[in-house]
């Protein structure tokens, strides 16, 4: 798995849910609206699932999964990528 | 025994939840994320251990809305505070029981003489129903001056407000009672009277199910229905994506009490609504219903 491998899941997760406005990798999607708390477990159980990940109570903040870049660095913080 | 004073309401400790669904693993969480222990009654081992995964995982998100860094409460210890049951027997000690089993009165017609058996006898019924008759659960017991209905809202740990009814026998004492148990979960109440379906539903549910004729009419999709709620009224949400939230079932349930109690085909269902009951699609909890959930 590559960065952009991952980077691609998550937009193409996110897209599902944000139908009719783009967004760039960057933006704040909680802040925008774009993605609500009724979402976010499924976002949490999403990257779990399909990275085959685990995370902490201490991973589980806001800031982590804010955007498409913080949620790729936090997949990155846990090991996922292979080393180029 | 001394009659409670007003001014001397209780401190709940041990509530008893009826109902491991949509509402009932809600219940339950909010009481155990304010420090009460919740027993938690459905009728089947597989039910149960899918509400401790839900409940679970939703305490494991909950942290992510926390204001700062502070660490999040511990899901693990949390849930401890719920035991997780197909007992009945284990309600013997319980203080207030909410009531969220399935929207059938068939099934809730069972329920209440049960509970009203084994239950202490100064313990508070509480229905969570979306649409029944307060009084006529009420009937069913020994107790109706201590029955009265609380209709939460989902989900239930984030939403702060709950509609309370207040059935023909209910205690003026039970209200208050009622009141100090949903300032111990958070809650504020509105109060209203008793007749089927309450303000909420009996207005909500017209809502959802004609949304669902536009939808069979071809009139729009799903997605443009919602979207003229949410962009031309501001509602947060449009009637579709409520119903998926509620449950399908849930609505189509509710619909069939309101015109069994009024007899008004106003209450009539959507033939789209039953044939996606009956395919299976009940919305955001079976991951599919006007949209998609699956993971
Ligand atoms: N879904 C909502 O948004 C919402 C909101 C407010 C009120 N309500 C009301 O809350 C109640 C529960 O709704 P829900 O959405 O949780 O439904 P649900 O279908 O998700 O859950 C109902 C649960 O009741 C259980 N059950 C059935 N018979 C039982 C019995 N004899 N003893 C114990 N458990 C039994 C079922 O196994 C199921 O787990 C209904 O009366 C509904 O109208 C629902």
């Amino acid at each position: 798995m590559t960065q952009s491998d991952a980077r691609s899941k998550v937009r193409a997760f996110l897209e599902k849910f944000i139908r009719d406005q783009d967004f760039e990798d960057g933006d704040n999607v909680f802040a925008l609206g774009l993605v609500n708390s009724l979402m976010a477990m499924q976002l949490v159980l999403f990257l779990e699932k399909e990275f085959g990940v685990k995370f902490t109570n201490q991973d589980l903040n806001l800031k982590n999964f804010r955007s498409v870049d913080a949620m790729v660095e936090l997949l990155g913080a846990r090991g996922i990528f292979a080393a180029a | 025994m001394s009659e409670p004073n007003k001014n001397d309401v209780m401190t709940y400790q041990k509530v008893g939840v009826i109902g491991a669904g949509v509402m009932g693993t809600g219940v339950a969480q909010n009481l155990a994320q304010r420090g009460m222990r919740a027993v938690l009654v459905d009728v089947s081992e597989t039910v149960l251990t899918k509400a401790r995964e839900t409940i679970f995982n939703s305490l494991r998100v909950a942290g992510m809305f926390r204001r700062d860094d502070a660490p999040a409460a511990d899901p693990e210890q949390t849930v401890g505070m719920i035991e997780f049951t197909t007992d009945y027997t284990r309600l013997a000690d319980v203080e207030f029981v909410v009531e969220n089993v399935v929207e059938k009165l068939a099934i809730k017609t069972e329920i209440y003489p049960r509970l009203d058996a084994i239950c202490p006898p100064e313990c508070i019924f509480a229905a969570n129903t979306s649409a029944i008759s307060i009084t006529k659960l009420g009937g069913f017991t020994k107790r109706p001056d201590k029955v009265l209905g609380m209709h939460f809202m989902n989900p239930v740990p984030m939403k702060s407000m709950v509609e309370v009814i207040r059935g023909h026998h209910t205690s003026e004492e039970t209200l208050v009672r009622g009141k100090a148990f949903l300032a111990q979960l958070g809650k504020e109440a509105v109060v209203v009277n008793d007749m089927p379906g309450f303000v909420s539903n009996r207005v909500l549910m017209l809502t959802v199910n004609e949304a669902v004729w536009l939808v069979q009419d071809q009139v729009a999709s799903a997605a443009d229905v919602d979207k003229i709620f949410r962009s031309c009224f501001g509602h947060k949400m449009g009637p579709l994506e409520t119903g998926d939230l509620i449950g399908l079932d849930t609505i189509l349930f509710s619909l069939d009490e309101l015109y069994a109690a009024y007899g008004d085909p106003k209450f009539r269902r959507c033939p789209l609504l039953q044939k996606m009951v009956d395919a299976g699609l009940h919305g955001r909890k079976s991951g599919e219903g006007f949209y998609k959930y699956s993971v």
